[in-house]
């Protein structure tokens, strides 16, 4: 029993079968990775995990509770964490300030009204953000405003918020879509020592090779809104559907 | 049954009017994604369109009619309109009596001109910035137009009146054979409503059959594919925004004999052409008319006697109070398309 | 200091003094000049500027924190109002209870418009709290006449029945107090040719700003406050660190709507009077100009804002074409014509031009508004100095 079950999730937009009989189940503490080509329904199935769309049928189990029918900031207070395609950070905020709102709502719930005491005043919660940053080594633009930062930078910042949160289940958005080699290796280090050091489930969408053999421990591969296959990398990356389906296109690319 | 009938036609003029506004607003927000609290403003500069050619046409001078004498027993003095020395008597008076309507003649270039002049100077610098921005610097511009009338032609309501033709009203309780007198409506309502359902009907031919109006529906569709395809939208936008300021200008030329224009007409009208723009649905160019009809058929519901006894006030609210409820009912207004202006 | 960083606190002491010296400090042209048409430290005028500076701070901790643009603000500083006066007459012309109901009806009128309202966002939230705010005008004149007083509005009256005060004596009027100190009452002193007038409803109202100035520089230094400008940022982020934007947004435009009413309830102690037209939707566009123009986000932008507006109101309108030839008469004749009737429009009763095209030239030009001004200002000035310094020290880039 996975840490998140997916049970025959269909969706349809109009005469599109977005996902057609789904079903996924990712194991605790693993890396899955969930690749395809484009109009897999890659997106959609991530849009259902994080409560943004309501699938026509199916299940959807995390940790034994269903994540149906709950607002996306439920959904988060459960576990989930979300990394998006292009960094999602609150750009007219500074760095610090990012980081020290998912450890508010962390500690306070979806809602708490401190409306007088100041925001120096909570040592503790400073303190963690500028360990948490300080592991990112973005401890010294804390106090930057975060839309002058890097795209790479951008990117480590938020999935460090995401991880400030202390999710049981992270979801990568195509991390590294639009970077520069170098951002990308050092997206994928960040994400190798996340994982050796937390107990943690990472679930990635991606598009790129190089990050889903780096990274993953198991592979889906989804093709016109459902499941191909699901296997080691290395199993994968031999299998002739898979190939036909995905790899041969990236290879002749 | 003819208090029935009455009431549609009374809801029809202001209607119109609501439609020609919202038809502008939505074609500028669908174009352009600019939210424009200045085309209120462009309605009110419109009938002071009408305003103006009314007394270009009656500019007179003074001079001295020996035939006649007034009550002291001297030569009466009269005024004489230039007009009448430049294509004679009759027809001079014709023109002045026909001024409403000859002024439209007068009001299709400049409020082109005015609206071109306004989306280069200054709306194409916003189409970046929030709607927030766009909003300010309109009601803004709004503001600084309605300031400017008003220090022309003075704060008061100018009579600026129809035709004599067409002064009378018309009895439809007769013509409909509900009993004479039963419903009686000016001819003048009934022009402005003819008039506003041909500019309607223009526009969607316009946009629906030419090539201009194709590129222009797509671009409302998506304008990044359209650019793409090398055609040089925002030119045509320009244009589209003219075109929506004509429109806005054409329903204020019209609508002076209803309504005697004074400088903050305009801001009245916005205010309720904005939320029949929103009941219609951001985008829409069906929705913001039928919106702009339906909401003027209400108001007009909504001010019978019958209706007011039972809920005093409602005539003053009604629109309002349908905005909010379709609002929250149906968060894209009766036919807007998803996506628009949601974030 | 009271719980502000040293840069605030010193914010707050310079607002809390300009305040206080207020009645000096905008009179600075002795009585009898011609520069006396220019001050602006008689109690009137004063008064506003402190209502509408609570009003502009109030507005700015929805509209500069959250982003959400309400065009209805007006209706809660109006719906205080009528609160107020309602206290003042079934009550006592005591302001307290007054200006106390004003807050609590106000919030209570923003709870419903804000929970309905927030439901939308971006341009469908501005048309909703505009239709709204024009509902409840429409309401006030027509329907609601027997509590409003429709197009006429409420006064204090002789027959109100004012239960906790003792009966007047005969043709004397009530008038708004606080414990006996009368608002309207003032110490007038005199200087060489300098008058300067201190009047008690002004200090009352110089007082609260002060401690409406100081409650908003706690809420935008809270954790609160962060996440209103959370919100502003990037709203999916927001939901997707499992914060529930509503509430944060809800309660920011309850508080602004208690601003609001204070405001309303304060404007009624000081003149004893409503009308319908306070909540007519231009008096909501009016707290947006003020807020934009002084710098919407920013603490003492506001303040800034409503101060300018008001003072260009009771200044630039009552300038007439007898007080431009004053100006002018040095010139010569035809030039002093010519500059009379240029300028002629942007004053007196065309003071909303001026209005219209300084918003537009703040929105165009300086979307931070005059406190983004004065930092560019500044910037400027350390740029230059900064730039030398930096071809000094590292002449190879």
């Amino acid at each position: 029993m996975g840490i998140l079950e997916v049970k025959n999730v269909n969706k349809r937009f109009g005469g599109l079968q977005a996902l057609s009989d789904v079903n996924l189940s990712v194991a605790e503490n693993t890396v899955h990775a969930i690749i395809g080509p484009n109009g897999a329904g890659k997106s959609t199935l991530l849009n259902v995990l994080v409560g943004k769309l309501l699938p026509d049928t199916g299940s959807v189990m995390f940790d034994g509770q269903s994540v149906l029918g709950r607002k996306p900031y439920e959904i988060n207070q459960m576990g989930i964490s979300r990394v998006f395609q292009t960094p999602e950070i609150f750009g007219d905020l500074t760095v610090l300030e990012n980081m020290m709102i998912p450890i508010f709502a962390k500690r306070d719930g979806a809602f708490r009204m401190h409306a007088i005491e100041s925001v120096r005043n909570e040592r503790a919660v400073v303190q963690q953000a500028e360990d948490m940053l300080e592991s990112l080594n973005l401890a010294d633009a804390r106090h930057d405003h975060s839309a002058s930062m890097s795209r790479g930078n951008k990117r480590r910042l938020e999935i460090g918020m995401c991880l400030a949160q202390e999710p049981r289940l992270l979801l990568l958005d195509e991390p590294t879509a639009g970077m520069a080699r170098a951002d990308t290796n050092n997206t994928i280090d960040l994400l190798k020592q996340i994982k050796d050091e937390r107990d943690i489930t990472i679930a990635i969408i991606e598009h790129d090779m190089h990050v889903v053999f780096s990274l993953a421990e198991r592979i889906t591969v989804l093709a016109q809104g459902t499941p191909l296959v699901e296997d080691t990398p290395d199993k994968i990356k031999g299998h002739p559907k898979v190939r036909e389906a995905y790899l041969g296109e990236t290879a002749a690319a | 049954m003819d208090a029935i009938i009455l009431q549609i036609l009374n809801g029809l003029d202001k209607g119109s009017a609501y439609a020609l506004i919202a038809l502008g607003l939505t074609l500028i927000f669908g174009t352009l994604g600019v939210v424009n609290f200045a085309h209120g403003a462009l309605f009110m500069i419109g009938a002071f369109c009408a305003v103006t050619v009314s007394r270009i046409l009656t500019l007179s001078y003074t001079t001295v009619d020996e035939t006649r004498t007034d009550f002291l027993g001297n030569p009466m003095e009269i005024e004489v309109p230039y007009i009448h020395n430049l294509v004679g008597q009759s027809a001079g008076d014709f023109m002045i009596d026909w001024a409403v309507p000859i002024s439209i003649l007068f009001a299709i270039p400049v409020m082109i001109a005015i609206g071109v002049i306004m989306e280069r100077g200054l709306i194409k610098h916003f189409y970046k910035r929030p709607h927030a921005d766009q909003i300010l610097v309109t009601f803004g511009l709004a503001i600084v137009l309605q300031e400017i009338i008003k220090f022309y032609y003075g704060a008061n309501p100018i009579p600026t009146p129809a035709p004599s033709a067409f002064r009378g009203s018309f009895d439809f309780g007769a013509f409909l054979g509900l009993g004479a007198n039963s419903i009686i409506y000016p001819y003048w309502r009934l022009v402005y409503f003819a008039f506003s359902l041909v500019i309607i009907g223009g526009v969607f031919a316009f946009l629906r059959y030419t090539t201009f109006g194709m590129v222009v529906r797509a671009g409302m569709a998506d304008r990044e594919t359209v650019g793409l395809l090398g055609i040089n939208i925002d030119r045509k936008f320009t244009i589209m925004f003219g075109i929506a300021a004509a429109v806005a200008g054409l329903a204020g030329v019209m609508y002076t004999p209803i309504n005697s224009p004074n400088y903050h007409m305009g801001m009245d009208f916005l205010v309720l052409s904005f939320v029949v723009v929103v009941v219609g649905g951001m985008g829409s160019l069906v929705g913001a008319v039928l919106a702009g009809f339906l909401l003027g058929i209400l108001e007009s519901f909504a001010s019978m006697a019958a209706v007011l006894e039972t809920l005093p006030g409602i005539n003053q609210i009604v629109i309002y109070l349908v905005a909010i409820i379709i609002l929250l009912t149906r968060p894209r207004g009766l036919m807007g398309r998803k996506g628009v202006m949601e974030e | 200091m009271l719980g502000l960083t040293r840069k605030d606190a010193i914010l707050l002491a310079i607002v809390t003094v300009v305040a206080l010296l207020a009645p000096f400090i905008l009179n600075p042209f002795p009585t009898n000049s011609g520069f006396a048409q220019f001050n602006a430290g008689y109690p009137d005028l004063m008064q506003r500027f402190a209502i509408f500076g609570i009003f502009a701070i109030g507005f700015n901790i929805l509209f500069g924190l959250t982003g959400y643009l309400s065009f209805g603000h007006a209706a809660f500083l109006g719906v205080g109002s009528y609160a107020g006066i309602w206290m003042m007459k079934l009550l006592t012309a005591n302001i307290i209870p007054g200006i106390a109901a004003s807050i609590v009806v106000a919030g209570l009128f923003a709870l419903i418009v804000g929970f309905i309202s927030l439901r939308r966002s971006g341009i469908y939230f501005a048309i909703l709290t505009l239709a709204f705010a024009q509902m409840s005008y429409a309401l006030a004149y027509s329907v609601l006449t027997p509590i409003t007083g429709g197009e006429t509005g409420l006064q204090l009256k002789l027959n109100d029945p004012r239960v906790l005060d003792g009966a007047l004596a005969p043709g004397e009027r009530a008038h708004a107090n606080l414990f006996g100190l009368d608002m309207t009452s003032s110490i007038e002193m005199h200087f060489g040719a300098w008058q300067f007038t201190f009047n008690t409803g002004y200090y009352i109202a110089a007082l609260v700003l002060v401690l409406a100035f100081y409650l908003s520089i706690r809420i935008f230094r809270s954790p609160f406050g962060m996440m209103l400008r959370a919100i502003k940022s990037n709203n999916t982020r927001m939901t997707y660190t499992g914060l529930n934007a509503r509430p944060y947004a809800l309660a920011a435009f309850v508080i602004s709507g208690m601003y609001a009413g204070l405001a309303g309830g304060l404007m009624v102690a000081m003149d004893t009077q409503v009308g319908p037209e306070r909540m007519f939707w231009t008096a909501s566009g009016e707290v947006v100009l003020m807020t934009i123009l002084g710098g919407a986000g920013t603490l003492i932008g506001p303040v800034l804002g409503a101060g300018l507006i008001k003072y260009m109101e009771n200044i630039i309108s009552k300038i007439n074409s007898g007080i431009l030839h004053e100006w002018f008469y040095w010139m010569p004749d035809g030039l002093e014509d010519f500059v009379i009737t240029l300028v002629y429009p942007f004053v007196g009763k065309g003071w909303h031009l001026t209005l219209g095209i300084v918003f537009m030239l703040v929105v165009i030009f300086l979307p931070g508004g005059l406190v983004e001004g004065g930092q560019r200002l500044r910037r400027l000035a350390q740029g230059k100095r900064a730039k030398k310094s930096a071809t000094q020290t590292n002449p190879a880039e």
